[in-house]
């Protein structure tokens, strides 16, 4: 369905309940609530009054062309950038009024892969671990552990630098759910990965939304991730252009697949913003 | 509001523990990418050593010895100028500290760094503090190398203690520089243009090599005058006149002030409604 219209159906299918989650309906408390939020860079208006909720236990692919704000709305979100206008609440707490509680809920994996390349695998994440207030133990528990699932514990004492690309994103995305959060934000990152790695990257993902509950928004511009997703939010030009299913989206974009659609509805002029 | 967030989050800690921890985790790490960075200890006491064993030498009888406070006899010119490459030593550690942050800003490890649950001015502090810590303990190594040369500088006993304290004062102010120049310098490529515009002058005009009585009476005003202005020169003089025991005078004042004022002006220019750093001017 197009996010500007919303449907008067009662919730029955996922893309229902996290519609009427974000309505407020209470079927669903959401864990990341997005409220009138606008972001411009001079006269660019890279995020128009874009309104979202997202519930836990929900892997929601964010689709965008390169331009359509989605790197924009990760910065707004992880608190790099403030907000021209409306407010994001993360598990309750106020970006804007209390930043570092709603960012306590909060992981997130940067399109850059951002490690210390001179330190070790463990160093790195006892960094983050210390910066989000883990006790020394607990942390190196949840090293352990979380390395050996995604299988890169082996190399723990290795610097990062000696590291490939696919281990490198695997190390981050166990930092980004090392201090256990509500909240996964991963910005493509998969770009640059060979297939295995991406699959691996994203069942590592699924078991985190499964068996965590976590909520996980993935932003992407392959429409093949964003299949697989339970929910499809597609961004153009800073503005929420459809949300539902991949069915439900592929319906409202209008094409035969949710690549067709999407292609149709988000290329030709005018891209790289609203104004 | 409960949620499943708000459960998660048990285990880890708040407050003033939690500050704590974030700020000695910014410290350590600082530390350890130093420790294997061995050729940056090596370049930061060489050049200051050989400013004492060359210039000291070669300009020990051309400038002659100096006499006026906080010296109450003649000194040998290595002598006068060890107080001031102990400040070279805090002045280039302050700036590679913005090359630092501007190599993690590129890596994308600011950005980790400033999405942690925690204020950013502290997080700045943190940095700062990590800068400053590095920088004095260069120039100790620094100041224990001239005392094995042979420069005979009154570093035991209470001066030695004041010109300590003097030392990290100006350690976190030219740390506070460099966080602020970091805000500026998009790119490490720029970093040339640093030392060009900011060390240089900063280190020529000021009282590190020479007194600022000559600099008057050569007739070199507009040089005085700056050199008088520079805070860098009232970092000097405060080491200077805390080891031989004197009143610093207004010293102390400035370089703290100084510090106060680059400090906030960093920290404003990190600030999330300005982006950070002057980064990203692009949406995406």
């Amino acid at each position: 369905m197009i996010a500007s219209a919303p449907s008067a159906d009662p919730p029955a299918r996922p893309g229902d309940a996290l519609r009427a989650a974000a309505a407020g309906s209470g079927a669903a408390a959401p864990v990341l609530r997005v409220s009138g939020l606008t972001k411009r860079y001079g006269e660019r208006v890279a995020l128009a009054s874009l309104d979202l909720a997202l519930a836990s236990g929900q892997f929601t692919a964010l689709l965008g062309p390169n331009g359509a704000g989605k790197s924009t709305l990760f910065q707004v979100l992880t608190g790099l950038f403030a907000a021209d206008a409306g407010d994001v609440e993360v598990a309750g707490h106020s970006l804007r009024h209390g930043a570092a509680a709603a960012l306590r809920h909060i992981g997130v994996v940067f399109q850059q892969i951002a490690l210390d390349l001179d330190l070790s695998i463990r160093r790195n994440l006892l960094f983050h671990a210390d910066l989000h207030g883990l006790p020394r133990r607990l942390a190196l528990e949840r090293i352990a552990a979380d390395c050996a699932r995604l299988g890169v514990e082996p190399d723990l004492e290795r610097p990062v630098r000696e590291l490939s690309g696919g281990n490198r994103r695997k190390v981050e995305l166990v930092r980004a759910g090392l201090h256990r959060p509500a909240v996964l934000l991963m910005d493509e990152a998969t770009v640059g990965l060979d297939p295995k790695s991406r699959r691996d990257l994203l069942a590592a993902l699924r078991e985190d939304v499964r068996e965590r509950g976590v909520c996980v928004l993935w932003a992407t511009h392959w429409v093949e991730e964003a299949e697989a997703a339970d929910r499809v939010l597609v961004l153009h030009q800073g503005r929420l252009l459809a949300d539902g299913t991949p069915f439900e989206v592929t319906a409202a974009l209008g094409g035969a697949t949710l690549e067709q659609g999407f292609i149709a509805r988000t290329s030709g002029p005018g891209e790289g913003g609203a104004r | 509001m409960s949620t499943r967030g708000d459960l998660a989050a048990v285990g880890a800690r708040h407050g003033l523990a939690h500050a704590l921890q974030g700020l000695r985790a910014i410290v350590v790490r600082e530390l350890l990418k130093f420790v294997q960075q061995t050729g940056r200890l090596v370049s930061a006491l060489v050049r200051p050593l050989l400013w004492l064993a060359v210039f000291g030498a070669g300009f020990r009888s051309a400038a002659g010895p100096a006499a006026e406070a906080p010296y109450l006899q003649p000194v040998p010119y290595d002598v006068y100028i060890a107080p001031g490459l102990v400040g070279m030593v805090l002045l280039f550690n302050g700036m590679q500290s913005s090359l630092s942050m501007v190599y993690d800003r590129e890596m994308g490890l600011m950005r980790l760094l400033l999405t942690a649950p925690l204020p950013r001015p502290w997080l700045l502090f943190g940095k700062l503090c990590a800068t400053a810590l590095l920088s004095a303990l260069q120039a100790l190594a620094f100041v224990a190398l001239a005392l094995l040369l042979g420069t005979q500088l009154p570093v035991f006993g209470w001066g030695g203690l004041h010109a300590l304290v003097a030392l990290v004062a100006g350690a976190l102010m030219l740390g506070a520089l460099g966080l602020l120049l970091s805000v500026h310098i998009r790119q490490l490529e720029n970093f040339a243009g640093t030392m060009n515009f900011v060390i240089f002058p900063m280190y020529f005009l000021s009282t590190a090599l020479y007194p600022l009585s000559r600099l008057k009476a050569s007739g070199a005003e507009w040089v005085y005058q700056v050199a008088r202005l520079n805070p860098f020169t009232h970092t000097v003089e405060w080491i200077r006149f805390a080891l031989y025991g004197q009143d610093p005078g207004a010293a102390p004042w400035i370089v703290l002030g100084c510090l106060a004022v680059f400090f906030a002006l960093a920290c404003w220019g990190y600030d999330p409604q300005r982006g950070f750093g002057q980064l990203a001017k692009r949406g995406g």
